[in-house]
């Protein structure tokens, strides 16, 4: 019987494992996700640091922080699965998709109005000299 | 197999988050205005929001998420709060905009005048 139908109808050469296949397709989708969800806040932490002025600055922190939030946690709710846990990721970033860009604009909004003027025209990276001697909180404005 | 590799991609997600909040810290430090402060504290609240999610993902525990949750609308009040205190130097003023420049501060002043004259 076994013979038989091997030689009529040739069975599957190779057996793929569909269940392993699907976990492993699941676990490298949420794994691209969440890295570059952690590269993107990495990237706004960076320049928070980094930039010369204030507005520049809220620039790094809002943009990237709103998009890393997003695909961290999309790729939290990949593994998830169907849950409840799902539902709370979900409301997470539902909250974080609508007040992390308010937030931001209500501290530049504060800014302005309170007088902070943002730099305009190119950048000038501020000479040795002019850095030595100072302390940080002077140095980095 | 894969749950093992996973949970190496979550622990490495969450040691580059918290270098990410080391360095916000930094700004926290020497943040030379106010809003570069609220900005960082702002960002610093995102950050933990995301380390609690991947915490509690990583424990296979719903807790933490419920906290995370919590922790976001916690975080947009207190930034709006702070904000809203150092304009006003309190937080029962107008949300509307700077003190003498709305509409009805306009309206009631022009109305005071013209009580005066």
């Amino acid at each position: 019987m076994a013979a038989d139908n091997t030689h009529s109808a040739p069975a599957n050469p190779v057996d793929i494992p569909w269940d392993a296949v699907l976990e492993w397709g699941l676990a490298l989708a949420s794994t691209g996700l969440i890295v570059s969800g952690a590269i993107f806040v990495l990237a706004g932490a960076l320049g928070v640091l980094r930039m010369p002025d204030f507005f520049t600055r809220m620039h790094a922190a809002g943009m990237t922080d709103t998009l890393g939030a997003e695909f961290i946690l999309l790729g939290l709710m990949l593994q998830a699965g169907f849950s409840q846990m799902t539902l709370k990721l979900l409301l997470v970033a539902f909250f974080l998709f609508l007040t992390s860009p308010t937030a931001t604009h209500a501290i530049a909004n504060a800014a302005l109005k309170s007088g902070l003027k943002p730099q305009l025209g190119p950048y000038k990276a501020p000479e040795l000299s002019e850095i030595e001697g100072k302390t940080p909180s002077e140095g980095a404005h | 197999m894969a749950d093992e590799f996973l949970l190496k991609v979550y622990v490495a997600a969450a040691v580059l988050m918290m270098v990410g909040m080391a360095l916000l810290l930094v700004r926290l430090i020497a943040g030379p205005a106010l809003y570069d402060r609220a900005l960082a504290v702002n960002s610093f609240g995102t950050k933990v929001v995301l380390f609690l999610c991947l915490f509690s993902l990583m424990n296979g525990r719903q807790d933490g998420v419920d906290i995370a949750i919590l922790y976001a609308l916690m975080n947009f009040i207190a930034t709006v709060a702070i904000l809203k205190f150092f304009r006003y130097r309190g937080l029962t003023g107008p949300m509307t905009s700077l003190p003498g420049s709305s509409k009805f501060d306009r309206l009631r002043e022009a109305r005071r005048q013209k009580e005066a004259s």
